[in-house]
């Protein structure tokens, strides 16, 4: 494993030194405005709104790092071939390929966390205190950071065996309908045919449940969120996670670098 | 018998290109070689050859279609035996976020070598490859030739073994060419196996205990230069001095370069012309072998190789 922290830690390097964390900034604007302007339009709802605004900034903002950045941890390595040098060292291409991925993701806690601590400003900027029902927040921060973590890994996949350009089409995709996956197990429709119900009700398993990590409904109407939620998304992250990873080393293991 | 450093058997390689690459380029065929402990083996080829694809095999950044290859008895799909590889790939591109003192550090932690250890080494080897006052510019701002120490230091960092180099005085001006070289002779001196590709030929005559010539994918010839280029001589040469207005019949045939007259036989004719030479009173400066040297016999080769590729073309098949 000191091959895999090896490349973490250098992933998380050329990100604090591609300014990638320069985001931070933009979301420390959006908050200020957010807590001035909520603070004059809107009356009782300050909390809810903020709460909204900033987690949901947080997710985005986490969305395209993890899609943009990810798609680039392997590509971009292939592309300028820094990866020529590295693997013709005694490190394995999944140890490679999960030094990375845990560099990005440690990327994206350092970045949400730091979010996530200007969101509590904010609402401290607004309500002049903070309550014991605020730590919701944290736990919609970790779900958050849970989904872009299985985004990361998607792009990963993705961007061992196609184009960049492919890469974060297809991750987006996956995203758009990954969101969508709990609607799709539940849907009841009379005009189409059994046997297409079935197989989309199939693909709806396959796909990653977006839906499992989102509770930012609950925690900006100051509802708490069942800790077995918490666990079942974790344990669902990390199963769905590993596979994906697998997948990507499998492919990424006999590829051949031109 | 003792192993040899690399050890090379029917190794093969396709590209796919074409739509949806269905169709297939050979660009390595049934390539078999060895590379003996403590030798310094010069590869040598054109552009497209096939010397970066068995480069590029042996260090696993691609994988063969057919054949094995084995490095200090071990084979290439066992990653530990990169512990005892060093590899400079062609035209290297490293991270120009770091520093080159940074790089190396990197990459001198994936062999297990200690904190002061590491210091130590990567000191050591800036100083070596010339780069010890830019040792802390971002290598975004170094050149092409900067670029390419750095990537001989990272490559012999780690003391290894065998030290494989694609190019390695690709991109260098003339005196960083000699420092590389420099550098060959310094490993070989301390017992390490080096295999590079180059297609300065000068270099691997220089420098070579053995070269193999591939062209178009296969591999034409391995030898030491001399047996490469001199198994048969192609005649004499005899440089003389001789005084203006002597009637030598020789002289016809002669080149003159100011004083100097340069005049070519057979092997048989070259007495006959000693002794003409005596009764005219010349000075006789050198008599020697005439053979053709390392780039007359890799060009023979390559025309050779595009006569064939041609007349394949013509006939269709």
């Amino acid at each position: 494993m000191k091959n895999v922290r090896t490349v973490a830690a250098n992933t998380f390097r050329e990100a604090v030194r591609d300014r990638v964390l320069y985001n931070l900034v933009f979301f420390a604007l959006l908050m200020m405005g957010a807590a001035i302007l909520v603070g004059q339009i809107s009356i009782g709802i300050e909390e809810s709104v903020i709460i909204s605004l900033g987690l949901t900034a947080i997710s985005v903002i986490g969305l395209f790092i993890a899609v943009f950045i990810g798609v680039g941890l392997v590509s971009k390595e292939m592309d300028k071939r820094t990866l020529y040098a590295l693997l013709a060292k005694p490190v394995e291409r999944w140890e490679f390929l999960l030094g990375k991925f845990c560099g990005l993701v440690m990327t994206l806690t350092v970045n949400t966390a730091a979010m996530a601590v200007g969101l509590y400003l904010a609402l401290w900027a607004v309500k002049h205190t903070l309550e014991k029902s605020d730590a919701w927040v944290l736990v919609a921060v970790y779900l958050i950071l849970l989904k872009l973590a299985l985004i990361v890994a998607l792009a990963m996949l993705f961007s061992c065996f196609t184009t960049p350009f492919l890469a974060i089409l297809f991750t987006a995709g996956i995203y758009v309908a990954g969101v969508f996956a709990g609607a799709l197990r539940t849907m009841q429709a009379v005009d189409i045919n059994p046997g297409a119900m079935t197989l989309m009700r199939g693909i709806s398993y396959l796909l990653p449940n977006f839906g499992n990590f989102n509770v930012m409904g609950a925690v900006a109407h100051g509802r708490g969120v069942p800790g077995a939620l918490v666990w079942q998304a974790t344990l669902y992250a990390v199963c769905y996670g590993a596979v994906v990873l697998a997948g990507a080393a499998a492919i990424f293991s006999r590829r051949n670098l031109k | 018998m003792a192993t040899p450093a690399i050890e090379i058997e029917h190794l093969s390689k396709e590209y796919p290109y074409g739509f949806l690459n269905l169709k297939k380029k050979k660009s390595l065929e049934d390539l078999s070689m060895r590379v003996e402990t403590g030798e310094v083996f010069g590869f040598l080829g054109p552009n497209g050859a096939g010397k970066s694809t068995t480069i590029k095999l042996l260090v696993r950044l691609i994988f063969p279609d057919g054949g094995t290859a084995r490095i200090l008895g071990k084979s290439i799909d066992d990653v530990s035996m990169h512990r005892d590889i060093g590899y400079l790939p062609e035209q290297p591109y490293f991270y120009d976020y770091l520093t080159a003192a940074e790089l190396l550090d990197y990459f001198a932690r994936f062999h297990r070598l200690t904190a002061t250890d590491r210091q130590t080494r990567v000191q050591n080897m800036l100083k070596k490859v010339g780069l010890e006052t830019a040792k802390k510019i971002q290598l975004r701002k170094y050149s092409k030739g900067m670029l390419q120490r750095v990537g001989l230091a990272q490559a012999i960092l780690h003391d290894p073994q065998v030290v494989i180099l694609d190019e390695p005085m690709s991109g260098l001006d003339p005196l960083g060419r000699r420092e590389v070289r420099d550098i060959i002779l310094e490993l070989k001196k301390e017992g390490r196996t080096v295999l590079f590709s180059t297609h300065i030929l000068s270099d691997a005559e220089m420098l070579c205990d053995q070269v193999g010539v591939i062209v178009g994918g296969k591999l034409r010839g391995v030898g030491t230069p001399g047996e490469m280029v001199g198994i048969k001589t192609q005649g004499m040469e005899i440089l003389f001095e001789v005084a203006e207005g002597k009637n030598l019949p020789l002289l016809a045939k002669a080149t003159r370069t100011g004083e100097r007259y340069r005049v070519q036989f057979p092997e048989e004719q070259v007495y006959g012309a000693i002794e003409q030479l005596k009764a005219a009173g010349a000075r006789i400066l050198s008599v020697a072998q005439i053979k053709p040297t390392l780039e007359e016999f890799f060009m023979n080769l390559v025309e050779a190789d595009r006569a064939q590729a041609n007349a394949v073309e013509v006939s269709g098949k």
